[in-house]
């Protein structure tokens, strides 16, 4: 059965086809459309699929590796920085293993269309010696889905398949199965002690984990997903992960002159990677995401090889990739379109008109007029629009939920301050300086203690009211 | 085969429902569809685009390369002039004439029309209008999509058939809408 589908709905739909029993997630973007297709899906309504988003990716984590423990199938989902957030649970599930097949998905954002970063999960991958996957198609990723949870189960891990956001938010059309595989029975794995990461346990584990590495690259040498193309010219091969395969073949309709090494699947294939250094004279490295693989090709030891990459400035140092820079990094001819037309505008993107969070960056810009050095801090959502103009109205936006930590901090940092001079005596003591430090809201306490209303004397001098009046009485004939 | 259609928009002007017709019609013509979006932070107001790739043979790239757009299909005339790297020499702009003026800076209006006249290949209707004068107030998109039926290589029968199983369980009379649509803008691109 064909159906056009966003990468995002192909993974989803591939591991509803793979038996599927339970996704936990966070959302966020690129990622969010997997858990919505999971939740709006038939099959997962028949079969009672468990579909919840998690109070956060730790919680979200924890659960799908606990319905493994039991057996099942299990998906959790996120974006880059969520992973962030898990990597406890994420890198002890490396330790602890699987019981259920059980992935973990991670959709990164190079060029950061809506993060804060572009870091590369496949680092994550690595260090918690879990195995990964990087789909290049639609198809792919939903292929690939169904594989992830047999190699899970057989090399009892967790598996990262990790996508990029032009695979999470492009259509295309993708062959899918006509019937979906049975879920797994409940399989309690009783007499599994690695489940209890005691010292003693978690050091029999770690071993066992790590002599599983060499199995597990043996696996990535084998794989249907990396493939050693060769090539009539051998002045260079061609390593090209992920989507950055797609880019690669773009540039070359009748076939790449080079040998091309396609990498989809890690720990990286060491001994494909070698064949291609041996056979051609550079080697140029094209990944979507950080030079993951060219720094391990790189190495500190001096050798033949000529290695060229993001890190030589043959691709660029940062951002996604896309069919013209491959095209620089190959010498080919870009091709030439319009110039670009220099009376267009930016047209950022803005809070929706009645938005809510209109209101209160408002109000709150209004409260905030007599005090020139208050520092606002902000969080992730579309509210972080409120530094644009005309609010600008935060001073910060670091990751989910630091507005009120670094509030506190920061608070605390002008109770510091405070102690400082009344110890030096440097200043008279204030009614202002007064407040308890702990938090914004107890200086602004303590400061309408002391002071007027901001709106007292300027705007209303025949007797003063509160803003929300003023905006009352403002507003009154607008209705 | 091979189209590469670049759809551009103001966040809110429904460009993706241009893109779900021809991606229905293509799909039905066994056709190869690749379609990066724009998701993600509210991006209502703020400028959007979608790359859109239809061909009879496999589609590697999910991005268009510069210089290679057949069409460039706009819901705002300033929006499509910020692809025109992307459009190929011999490519076509399908555009709405009004302006969507929610920036301070919005150039002149006569400038970006002078600004699309120096391209080779450009169809500028007032689809709102048109859309408002045949009371069909919701298919403007529709209208813009007819006129640059010929750009994308698509047979106009097609299309309809795309509209008809599109729009199919939402009514009669919207799809009638958007049939009449399709045929006011095929009418324009003569």
């Amino acid at each position: 059965m064909r159906k056009l589908l966003l990468g995002d709905e192909a993974i989803a739909q591939g591991a509803l086809d793979a038996g599927l029993s339970g996704v936990y997630a966070y959302p966020g973007t690129p990622s969010t459309e997997i858990t919505e297709y999971i939740q709006n899906s038939k099959l997962a309504v028949e079969r009672n699929v468990h579909r919840r988003w998690c109070t956060n990716e730790k919680t979200a984590m924890e659960a799908a590796l606990g319905m493994s423990f039991m057996g099942k199938r299990a998906l959790v989902c996120m974006k880059h920085v969520g992973l962030n957030v898990c990597a406890d649970p994420f890198v002890n599930s490396g330790m602890t293993g699987v019981n259920g097949g059980l992935v973990v998905l991670v959709a990164d954002d190079p060029s950061m269309h809506s993060s804060q970063d572009e870091q590369d999960s496949r680092f994550y991958g690595k260090f918690a010696m879990i195995p990964t996957l990087e789909p290049s198609t639609q198809q792919e990723a939903y292929d690939m889905m169904e594989k992830a949870y047999e190699l899970s189960e057989e090399v009892c891990l967790p598996v990262l398949m990790r996508v990029t956001t032009r695979m999470a938010h492009s259509r295309a059309v993708v062959e899918v199965k006509e019937t979906p595989r049975a879920e797994n029975e409940l399989n309690y794995d009783a007499k599994a002690s690695h489940w209890v990461l005691l010292p003693g346990n978690a050091i029999k584990r770690n071993i066992t984990v790590t002599g599983q590495q060499a199995e597990l690259e043996q696996r990535a040498v084998n794989s249907e997903y990396n493939k050693y193309i060769d090539g009539a010219d051998h002045s260079m091969g061609v390593i090209a992960t992920g989507i950055a395969y797609n880019y690669l073949m773009e540039c070359y309709p009748d076939g790449c002159p080079y040998p091309v090494l396609k990498i989809s699947q890690y720990p990286m294939p060491k001994e494909l990677i070698r064949r291609m250094t041996a056979e051609c004279y550079a080697v140029l490295i094209a990944e979507e995401g950080q030079p993951f693989v060219e720094d391990l090709v790189r190495g500190v030891m001096p050798g033949n090889a000529v290695i060229k990459g993001r890190l030589t400035g043959e691709l660029p140092r940062t951002g996604e990739l896309n069919p013209d820079a491959l095209k620089k990094a190959l010498g080919l001819p870009v091709s030439e379109g319009y110039a670009s037309c220099e009376d267009v505008a930016p047209r950022p993107p803005a809070l929706c008109q009645g938005c809510g969070h209109r209101d209160v960056y408002t109000a709150l810009n209004e409260v905030l007029k007599d005090y020139p050095n208050a520092r606002v801090f902000g969080d992730i959502g579309c509210y972080t629009l409120g530094f644009m103009p005309p609010f600008k109205a935060i001073h910060s936006c670091v990751d989910m939920g630091a507005s009120i930590t670094m509030a506190k901090g920061a608070a605390g940092s002008a109770r510091c301050h405070q102690r400082e001079c009344q110890h030096h005596r440097h200043h008279q003591r204030q009614p202002h300086h007064r407040y308890d430090g702990w938090s914004g809201l107890g200086r602004y306490r303590q400061v309408r203690r002391h002071l007027p209303w901001p709106g007292y004397d300027r705007r209303a001098p025949q007797g003063g009211c509160s803003p929300a009046q003023e905006h009352a009485r403002d507003h009154a004939s607008d209705a | 085969m091979k189209t590469d259609i670049i759809l551009c928009g103001v966040g809110g002007q429904g460009i993706l429902s241009i893109a779900t017709v021809i991606g229905e019609a293509a799909m039905h013509e066994n056709l190869y569809i690749k379609q990066a979006e724009v998701h993600g932070m509210s991006q209502r107001g703020g400028d959007v685009q979608s790359n859109l790739r239809i061909s009879s043979n496999p589609i590697h790239s999910d991005l268009i390369a510069k210089g290679s757009a057949d069409v460039i299909i706009s819901m705002e005339p300033m929006e499509a002039l910020r692809y025109l790297p992307f459009l190929s020499k011999e490519g076509w702009i399908i555009t709405s004439s009004k302006p969507f003026v929610n920036i301070p800076n919005y150039p002149e209006v006569d400038t970006v029309m002078a600004d699309l006249a120096k391209v080779k290949n450009v169809i500028t209707l007032d689809i709102e209008q048109l859309a408002k004068d045949n009371e069909i107030p919701r298919s403007a998109n529709v209208i813009l999509l007819g006129a640059a039926q010929k750009a994308l290589g698509i047979e106009y029968e097609k299309l309809e058939n795309a509209i008809r199983r599109v729009f199919g369980r939402k009514g009669d009379a919207v799809v009638d809408a958007n049939l009449k649509a399709l045929a006011i803008g095929k009418e324009a691109q003569r």
